[in-house]
């Protein structure tokens, strides 16, 4: 896979590559705080059900997911296990931050043990705001992140902005 | 990404916080299994530390603060209205129930009470609150054990009583809508029929959960004789709520104390169980959001008309004094201590809260049991992790 890598890929291979990628994202979710119950009925309520996004909640290891969802206040002490998680994903990746805590600290922005933003130590590629944010917000981040995924051209990766869900 | 030096030496610290608790838990003998901060079965980023011998477990530690986010250093530099929006998600399934001790407490130094009408209506939403919080508890013990059905039935029906919170509030959960004296605005048209006809679905919830989970075969092996908790270090340990009320012992704060709120004019059985084991305390949760929904179909069919909102000064100093509130919570005890020194702000909230204590127990309780069992008792004492934290 020295092509995918070199970003040197025909153009209808990585279409093909990234519609298949788009539509099963395993989304290992890192439920931290209130947003995790929002981001629970996303997935496990049937009212708004994310797996008719294609997303596969509850993989059984960080190793097996392609997206990770990061829902919550993430605090000093939590730092850590965030970033050695993230690493252990396999590349291409992607990261939702879900929720004001985990954007930029939100009601604890001037605490002493909350981290302002989990975008300190992981790139983030969709923020969802809202305190907690509704579960449509985050399909809503879901959808945005497989336009983008869709359109996406490996080399790239790395060179976009992140999405704000609004 | 740029990062300052500070955030770096912050990053480094904790690192090296992390890499000193792994040395310390090296051990000669036995095995030693660290289970979490990120694991289903920890609701959240509870970390237990277990030292094992094959199957059974020697000693638990649990290791908390992963999700320690500051509340009592940040309500002294918030007013009081601020408040309640901070102490919204302390306990963040039980909706109202976090504001209502505060704004109790707070009522009481400045010596107001809330209007009659006020007062049904906030135990209405505190005890909606405890459906939503134990609805989730009964699909998510479901699937501690392993069974992944419960939860959905759970969800389905969580939504409608969160749907009812969001008409006249505005938020699913955390709706910010007590006020000191009173509410911010009266309930909707059509609004108490509608959560009439709720409580009898979720009444009807609570029967189908009877047979789906307690029902269940492998359910109940997995959870009778399970973490047998006696009444007297139940209470030794200072467990509240339907941890306790399992173990025997008949407490409730509803029930006992008198507070400004309608409890005392509903008709309500306060349920406890003999056995103390992990059966006893799923039981006594159900019968308990049975419970809640008939408080609530009485409140909502005799909520008496009147004003929502006491005579209170728009910008709202309490006088100096101090005061301890707390309220029955779907996780048990949760007080707040204020001081006041007659400031726009608190000088200092202690805030006591229900999980806290009933994690204490959690090295005498697993001591000696087997793997598997530690999800059971883990998953039916039941805590949310920013109600330990805080
Ligand atoms: S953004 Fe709000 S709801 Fe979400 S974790 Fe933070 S405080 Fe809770």
């Amino acid at each position: 896979m020295g092509l995918v890598e070199s970003g040197k890929l025909p153009k209808p291979l990585t279409q093909l590559l990234n519609t298949s990628r788009k539509y099963s994202l395993w989304m290992y979710q890192w439920g931290l705080a209130c947003c995790a119950i929002e981001m629970a009925a996303a997935m496990a309520g049937p009212r708004f059900d994310i797996m008719r996004l294609g997303v596969i909640p509850l993989p059984a290891s960080p190793r097996q997911s392609d997206l990770l969802c990061v829902s919550g206040t993430v605090t000093d002490k939590m730092v850590p296990a965030v970033r050695r998680l993230w690493e252990q994903m396999p590349d291409p990746k992607y990261v939702i931050s879900m929720g004001s805590c985990a954007n930029c600290g939100g009601p604890y922005w001037d605490s002493y043990s909350v981290t302002k933003g989990v975008d300190q130590v992981i790139p983030v590629d969709v923020y969802v705001p809202g305190c907690p944010p509704r579960p449509e917000a985050l399909l809503e981040g879901v959808v945005l992140l497989q336009e983008r995924i869709q359109n996406e051209d490996m080399a790239d990766k790395w060179r976009g902005d992140p999405i704000v869900v609004s | 990404m740029t990062v300052t030096e500070s955030e770096q030496l912050a990053y480094v610290a904790a690192k090296a916080a992390d890499a000193r608790v792994n040395v310390e838990l090296e051990t000669d003998d036995g095995m030693t299994l660290n289970i979490g901060p990120q694991h289903p079965a920890t609701h959240g980023t509870l970390r237990i530390v277990a030292k094992l011998d094959g199957e059974q477990v020697l000693w638990v530690e649990p290791i908390m603060g992963y999700m320690h986010r500051g509340y009592e250093k940040l309500v002294e530099v918030r007013t009081y209205p601020q408040i309640t929006t901070l102490v919204n998600r302390i306990d963040w399934l039980a909706q109202t129930c976090n504001e209502t001790p505060f704004i109790l407490a707070t009522e009481q130094l400045m010596g107001v009470e809330a209007p009659l009408r006020a007062q049904y209506l906030r135990t209405i939403f505190h005890e909606m609150g405890r459906i939503a919080h134990l609805t989730m508890f009964l699909g998510d013990m479901g699937v501690q054990i392993g069974a992944l059905t419960p939860m959905f039935y759970a969800m389905r029906d969580r939504e409608f009583v969160l749907n009812q919170t969001e008409s006249v509030s505005g938020g699913r959960f955390h709706p910010n809508f007590n006020r000191i004296g009173g509410l911010k605005d009266d309930i909707p048209k059509g609004w108490l029929d509608e959560t009439i006809r709720i409580m009898r679905k979720m009444e009807a919830f609570c029967d189908q959960m009877e047979e789906l989970l307690l029902g269940n075969e492998i359910f109940e092996q997995r959870t009778r004789g399970i973490g047998i908790i006696p009444a007297e270090i139940a209470q030794q340990y200072g467990l509240t709520g339907a941890n306790l009320r399992a173990s025997g012992v008949d407490w409730d704060l509803r029930r006992d104390v008198d507070s400004p709120m309608a409890w005392k004019h509903a008709d309500f059985n306060v349920v406890t169980h003999t056995d103390g084991d992990c059966y006893a305390r799923t039981w006594i949760r159900l019968q308990e959001t049975r419970e809640a929904c008939k408080i609530v179909t009485q409140l909502c069919e005799d909520l008496p008309a009147g004003p929502i909102m006491a005579k209170v000064p728009r910008i709202i100093k309490v006088p100096a004094g101090e005061a301890y509130v707390a309220t029955e919570n779907p996780l048990g005890e949760m007080g707040y201590y204020v001081v006041s020194q007659g400031d726009l702000g608190p000088f200092r909230v202690k805030i006591r809260t229900a999980s806290f204590h009933n994690i204490s127990i959690v090295p005498w309780v697993l001591r000696g049991v087997y793997v598997p069992d530690i999800i059971s008792i883990l998953g039916s004492l039941y805590f949310i992790l920013g109600d330990i934290d805080r």
